[in-house]
């Protein structure tokens, strides 16, 4: 505990470098799973090369990844953008399946009613069926979320900066409270982002609150409002 | 004025669901598409908004081909209820009915205004506008449907079995409320219904279709039922059932109206005291709306 005490501050910097890494990576790879979900989802030909080829990046052992990928990009191994790649490339890995699953998700009468009251392809996809496909991408990004912020401390053992550092470091020098303190640190650290995500999806998806019965309160707003 | 000329609809997977269709459906009327599963019916009204286009023939809408017109505006222009409401479940009541207006770019402020007036157009409570449709009765979420149909103030209103779902008391409060609208609104309703009690209660034209879409008969509700062209149309009002031949018996309470089955069918009142369809039970009555049913098929001549 003692060590925990005397080193808040590296905690803290540490877990700074690990949002660094993570955070980017979950949304930048769920930016980049959407058009390939929907290509997925859209075409059967795409599908199955899509899916077949995320599946297999998904195999790639991490470590060589985080190794071979400079030569690539051309970054520096320690530099963070080398690990936030590498981890954006296992977040869409991931995240591609959910979207083609979740766009598949959405009900087709009420795609095709949609469409009947003459919403445009982009109109529908944007205001219908991504909002509707919501609840299965919300699930997919938090698994996302919390195998990203695991997948980050990896980055230590190349000497790239994150919670994983207080595991390595505290090995080599033989202090357990250190190791505790890292392990301690990215599950809470996992469990704050899943939670965020959580609030996110109520706040964005509010007809998926099971008690959407703050309704009597809100309708008075809405009728003011609109005699106002 | 809606115009079917020649119109031939084959599917990719060789089924002709549509064979050379001509028909004229009058505006300002409700014309009802009636018929068995695989018949045609739902094919043939989406065709009038472009969900489906015909393989052969053209379709023409106030003098209009609308081949020639750009489907997502068309359908913009358009009413459109289906079965189970179609409503979009991820947006309040008030705005699944604003949604259209809006997709044609009128203020979401206006919009709003507008679709609380058509809540009470179509018998609902202004206390429903904040709720999402899972959180409403099936008959409310219809109500609702009709209402996102009426939003852009359209000409021709479609309707896809918009009752099918609901149970049979919430069925016959929405006809009626259907015929009141009509009566108000006066658009040209095209409805497509498998019952055919539905088709001669709404109905100024009723198309009586076969499978592969095509036409068994077409008239008012009078006309089918006094003259049934074949074994088919007979079969498919009831006629050869003795469902539609009704004779008074005497109770001694009063006069009974009895099918050829000896089914009672409701009792005989002054033409001048009923209400609608109250004298006869809804399924088996003789006419559309009792004694009014004759007068009612005279208008669409």
């Amino acid at each position: 505990m003692t060590w925990i005490w005397s080193n808040l501050d590296l905690v803290w910097d540490r877990t700074f470098d690990h949002l660094v890494l993570s955070v980017p990576s979950i949304i930048l790879s769920f930016l980049i799973a959407l058009p390939f979900g929907w290509l997925a989802h859209r075409y059967r030909t795409s599908r199955a090369v899509i899916l077949t080829t995320v599946g297999l990046l998904y195999a790639i052992p991490s470590l060589p990844l985080f190794i071979v990928l400079p030569f690539i990009v051309g970054t520096s191994i320690r530099s963070p953008l080398n690990l936030i790649i590498a981890l954006t490339l296992y977040g869409v890995a991931l995240m591609v399946r959910v979207v083609a699953d979740g766009l598949g998700s959405v009900d087709r009468d009420v795609q095709q009613s949609a469409t009947a009251v003459g919403f445009s392809g982009w109109t529908s996809f944007w205001q219908v069926e991504l909002p509707l496909a919501g609840p299965v991408l919300l699930a997919g990004l938090r698994v996302v979320a919390v195998s990203t912020v695991s997948l980050a401390t990896v980055g230590a053992v190349i000497g790239a900066q994150s919670l994983g550092s207080l595991f390595t470091d505290g090995f080599q020098r033989g202090i357990q409270a250190e190791i505790i303190a890292g392990i301690v640190a990215t599950v809470l650290l996992a469990l704050v982002l899943d939670a965020l995500l959580v609030v996110i999806g109520r706040l964005l998806m509010p007809w998926t609150r099971p008690s959407a019965i703050g309704v009597t309160s809100r309708h008075d707003v809405v009728a003011r409002e609109v005699t106002a | 004025m809606i115009e079917f000329h020649s119109v031939t609809k084959r599917f990719p997977d060789g089924t002709l669901a549509v064979d050379d269709f001509s028909l004229v459906l009058p505006s300002h009327k409700t014309t009802v598409f009636v018929g068995t599963s695989g018949s045609g019916k739902t094919t043939l009204l989406r065709m009038i908004n472009r969900m489906v286009d015909p393989t052969s023939g053209s379709i023409d809408i106030d003098g209009d081909d609308i081949g020639t017109l750009e489907p997502v505006k068309l359908r913009r222009g358009i009413g459109y209820v289906m079965q189970n409401s179609g409503l979009l479940p991820h947006r309040r009541v008030i705005d699944n009915v604003a949604t259209v207006p809006m997709l044609r770019g009128m203020p979401k402020k206006k919009a709003r205004e507008e679709a609380l007036a058509l809540l009470d157009t179509v018998g609902l409570d202004r206390t429903l506008a904040d709720r999402y449709p899972s959180q409403l009765s099936g008959g409310q979420q219809q109500r609702v449907g009709v209402a996102r149909g009426l939003a852009v103030n359209p000409n021709i209103l479609l309707m896809d079995e918009p009752f099918g779902a609901v149970d049979p008391i919430v069925r016959a409060e929405l006809q009626q409320e259907l015929l009141r609208l009509q009566q108000e609104l006066g658009k040209t309703v095209v409805f497509v219904t498998h019952d055919i009690d539905e088709a001669f209660l709404l109905g100024d034209q009723v198309v009586i279709l076969r499978t592969g879409g095509k036409v068994a008969q077409v008239g008012s509700p009078a006309e089918i039922l006094a003259n049934p062209v074949d074994e088919f149309v007979a079969t498919f009002v009831g006629a050869d059932r003795g469902k539609r031949s009704l004779h008074v018996e005497n109770h001694g309470d009063g006069d009974i109206v009895v099918d050829e089955t000896g089914r009672l069918a409701g009792v005989l009142v002054d033409a001048g005291s009923s209400g609608h369809s109250s004298a006869a039970s809804s399924e088996s009555k003789a006419g559309p709306r009792g004694p009014g049913a004759s007068a009612q098929g005279g208008d669409s001549r």
